[in-house]
């Protein structure tokens, strides 16, 4: 009984300890925030469940482990107990699957996603021992599946624009890896073989961290990565400082492109 | 230790008589107590060897806590040893090996062997009220099976490149390309081989037992007079039949592609690690789907057997028959059906078809309904009980406790969109191990002192076994239950060094403390294992039913001799008879006769 006061005293102190999501403390985007509320959902259900079986539990154990030697009660179980404590949790499980799918489609299902990023990548993900290789399309210009002889390259180094979702493609060039944003709530593996879109929005100008959260190695955890969300204009304008300093090499950038 | 000695309490047996073997011949020492074919022989033979590896396992842990504690800093003790040219400290490439291995280890040396193999063997016989397993020979092999797979596992550390590294998981690419990591080599083939043999073993323990289940119930044992441990350990025998196939067949996919050039998990075109393109046709997604097949209800395998078991120990010291015992068996046959549809929430990040993902998420989020049942029908038990708090039931009431912890925080996973943030964080390593050790470990801490003297004869010490609970219990809840705090902060499983990430690193402290408690915790287990051993040649000595329980095993002498029992027991009634009003006692054998026991008006309980 004192490991289960323990317990929920854990939960209580957790957020102020840092034990907690990561700073700051909340979703940097609109779907992490619902993620979160379905969280503290199931933690409510789950915690006032938890702290209802173990009082139960402590109080039958206090109350019929006194040593007293008295008779156990000849019973063989209840019809009625059983129907209630069948249905009972079946109706509230049924109701936390059911609870969760609109979060999941719009997350996951592609017909769901903004088709404006959809259609415009900001930048392809290709995850390999152990880095991000970061491509994205000149200024302007969409990404293509194919790398372009224009396009821009970065490793580990990943700017997305605030306010608006936005797109990338994640791909794989040896092994699984995990595209993981843990202050949006963004998990996805990276497949090799497949090219997976995934959606996300970032409200907060910052340095963010990206991490690879599936084993890839014996160097997976120096796989770091960083998110810089910045606002659009800067955005743009870190794209065209990356084009100028990738392709400045005193010849004039309009010849080149010819 | 396996001949019968008459003077114990039910009186004199011709001696001899009763062998369904015919006829009571001397068998050496090596037939005897080495290539055995006795169930009694083979089971002890199983729990010494699970207890072993139970340390070997938890060493291999306690590694991977020393280096989330103290990252990169020199072993107390082994490190110098092993680890001379970086200093002491554990290299990266060896951290990936040390978590491989401990969960190999865990799982198929430790957790699926420990029930099936120890329990298994030695209760179904003596608990259906049969003188033998079905096929003996067989049961036999099945435990010279382990040991090659001991052999490879252990062995492979000592090849070049090192032990398996590619997480218990082996997910290709990174198991399948030999040049993907430093141990992609002998060590993965090696693990690939021990894992098969595992399985042969596996797969010999489950024929017998379904076989034995089926076959060889004493008269007027029915199905429904079966003890929950038997229930347990049927389920889980037809659960290993259906599931380990699949195990097996893609773990010769992933060696046939390693070593004969095939390719069913590669697609074309990587570059791994600057080696040749490969050239592909695979599909990484297919080993996740199969490997998860059978690793999902491996999961039921690992735990029905210990509901099982802890169910018979809270009915015994509850004093008081077992609270719905035709729910309990629907239920884990339920569990079992639906375990073969849940394999998915392991995936839910993979890139697989979200559809997928949200029908895996009703089925998994509905398999937590049968536990809830099985959890009130035991609290149900303990109401109204005569509760005594023996060890095998402070260890049964410590598993309620964490299993219900275990299923709990299940929830948040098998919910895909929480699942996003908490996938592959130390959330799923704090659920897992309550349920896996929290509770199935705890639940065969239990059974190790239930069943301990009809094993040897004797008792273990009660005292030494409650200091043992508790020290666990607190050291345990401490190890795991701040992983929780840490999943939640998006704390990555499987990094060796997480604090190079701004966001992780204030959590140092908090894995340190984690640490400590697992070293108590590691070091609470001397207390079992010497109380164990001491108790084999020094513990009282004690008659067939020390804890007067009603099932058919009490009525066999301690320990049984060979062909168990003096004579066929005929089964009159289940085995949770206790308070029955039909006698003074508060037990009552399944073997004991009533006349007109059923004409009998039902009485009401006595108080
Ligand atoms: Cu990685
Ligand atoms: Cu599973």
């Amino acid at each position: 009984m004192v490991a289960s006061i323990a317990a929920v005293a854990a939960f209580v102190v957790a957020p102020s300890m840092g034990w907690w999501f990561p700073t700051p403390g909340y979703s940097l985007s609109p779907l992490g925030a619902q993620i979160d509320d379905l969280f503290y959902l199931i933690l409510a259900i789950t915690g006032v469940t938890f702290i209802g079986v173990h009082v139960a539990l402590v109080y039958i154990l206090w109350k019929f482990g006194s040593g007293k030697g008295e008779r156990g009660v000849f019973t063989h179980g209840s019809h009625t107990l059983e129907v209630v404590w069948s249905i009972v949790p079946a109706g509230i499980l049924l109701f936390i699957a059911l609870y969760q799918m609109d979060v999941w489609a719009r997350y996951r299902v592609k017909s769901n996603f903004d088709a404006e990023a959809l259609a415009h990548p900001i930048a392809e993900v290709t995850a390999r021992q152990f880095e991000w290789r970061i491509r994205y399309p000149a200024p302007g210009k969409t990404l293509q599946d194919t790398p372009q002889f224009d396009d821009l390259y970065t490793v580990n180094d990943l700017h997305a624009p605030t306010g608006r979702p936005v797109v990338i493609r994640l791909k794989s060039e040896d092994v699984l890896h995990s595209f993981y944003l843990p202050q949006l709530r963004v998990k996805q593996d990276a497949v090799p073989g497949l090219a997976i879109p995934v959606w996300f929005q970032c409200d907060k100008v910052g340095e963010w961290d990206l991490v690879c959260a599936e084993l890839c190695g014996w160097g997976h955890y120096k796989m770091r990565g960083q998110l810089t969300a910045q606002r659009d204009a800067e955005f743009q304008k870190y794209l065209q400082d990356l084009q100028k300093s990738q392709f400045d090499d005193g010849v004039p950038l309009a010849k080149a492109a010819e | 230790m396996s001949t019968i000695n008459p003077a114990q309490h039910l009186g004199a047996h011709e001696h001899g008589d009763a062998h369904a073997h015919g006829g009571h011949h001397e068998i050496g020492f090596v037939k005897k107590y080495i290539f055995s074919t006795d169930h009694k022989i083979i089971g002890i033979q199983f729990l010494f060897t699970t207890l072993l590896m139970l340390f070997l396992g938890g060493a291999l842990a306690l590694g991977v806590r020393w280096q989330l504690a103290f990252p990169w800093r020199e072993m107390p003790i082994v490190g110098k040893l092993i680890f001379a040219d970086q200093g002491g400290a554990i290299p990266p490439e060896f951290y990936t090996m040390l978590f491989t291995m401990h969960a190999t280890v865990m799982i198929f040396l430790v957790i699926i062997p420990v029930l099936a193999g120890a329990f298994g063997n030695f209760l179904i016989p003596l608990q259906i009220g049969a003188d033998d397993m079905a096929f003996p020979v067989l049961n036999m092999l099945s435990y010279w099976f382990m040991w090659p797979a001991v052999f490879f596992f252990v062995g492979s550390f000592f090849v070049e490149g090192g032990a398996a590294a590619a997480g218990w998981t082996s997910y290709p690419t990174l198991s399948a390309n030999m040049s993907a990591a430093p141990a992609s080599g002998l060590g993965q083939t090696m693990w690939l081989m021990g894992v098969t043999f595992v399985g042969f073993s596996s797969m010999l323990g489950s024929v017998n037992y379904m076989t034995t289940i089926i076959n060889m119930r004493a008269p007027g044992m029915t199905l429904f007079r079966m003890p929950m441990t038997i229930w347990g350990m049927f389920i889980t025998a037809i659960l290993q039949a259906f599931a380990l196939p699949v195990l097996t067949a893609a773990g010769f996919m992933l060696l046939f592609e390693r070593t004969l050039g095939m390719s069913f998990f590669t697609p074309g075109g990587l570059v791994i690690n600057n080696a040749p393109a490969t050239t592909g046709g695979g599909q990484v997604l297919l080993w996740q789907h199969l490997f998860w097949f059978y690793s999902h209800p491996a999961v039921y395998i690992m735990i029905l057997p210990a509901m099982g078991m802890v169910s018979d120990m809270i009915s015994c010291f509850s004093r008081k028959p077992l609270f719905g015992y035709r729910p309990m068996v629907y239920s884990i046959s339920a569990i079992a059906g639906l375990g073969f549809i849940v394999w998915g929430h392991h995936m839910f990040t993979s890139g697989m078809n979200p559809a997928l993902g949200m029908t895996f998420m009703v089925s998994t989020i509905m398999i937590a309904l049968p536990s809830a049942v099985k959890t009130f029908n035991w609290l149900g038990t303990l109401w109204g009980g005569n509760i005594q708090f023996t060890v095998p039931m402070l260890n049964s009431i410590g598993f309620v406790s964490m299993f219900v912890v275990g299923g709990l925080s299940g929830i948040f996973m098998a919910a895909v969109p929480v699942d996003i943030h908490i996938h592959d964080t130390y959330y799923i390593v704090a659920h897992f191990h309550y349920v896996l050790f929290g509770a199935t470990l705890f639940g065969v801490f239990g059974a190790i002192h239930f069943w301990f003297p009809k094993m040897f004869g004797r008792m273990m010490s009660e005292k030494v076994g409650k200091v043992h609970f508790f020290l666990s219990f607190i050291a345990f809840n401490c190890t795991f239950f701040p992983m929780h705090m840490l999943g939640v902060a998006g704390f990555p499983r499987r990094l060796a060094d997480p604090y190079h990430y701004p966001y992780l690193s204030h959590l140092m402290p908090l894995n340190q403390f984690i640490t400590y408690s697992a070293i108590l915790m590691g070091f609470a287990q001397f207390l079992l294992v010497g109380n164990f051993i001491y108790s084999i040649f020094k513990g009282k000595k004690v008659g067939r039913n020390p804890w007067n329980a009603n099932s058919l095993e009490w009525t066999a002498p301690s320990p049984p001799g060979h062909g168990n029992f003096e004579s066929v027991p005929v089964v009159y009634r289940g085995p949770y008879e206790f308070a029955s009003p039909l006698v003074s006692e508060d037990f009552l054998l399944q073997t004991t006769y009533l006349p007109h026991e059923d004409r009998r008006a039902p009485q009401p309980a006595a108080h």
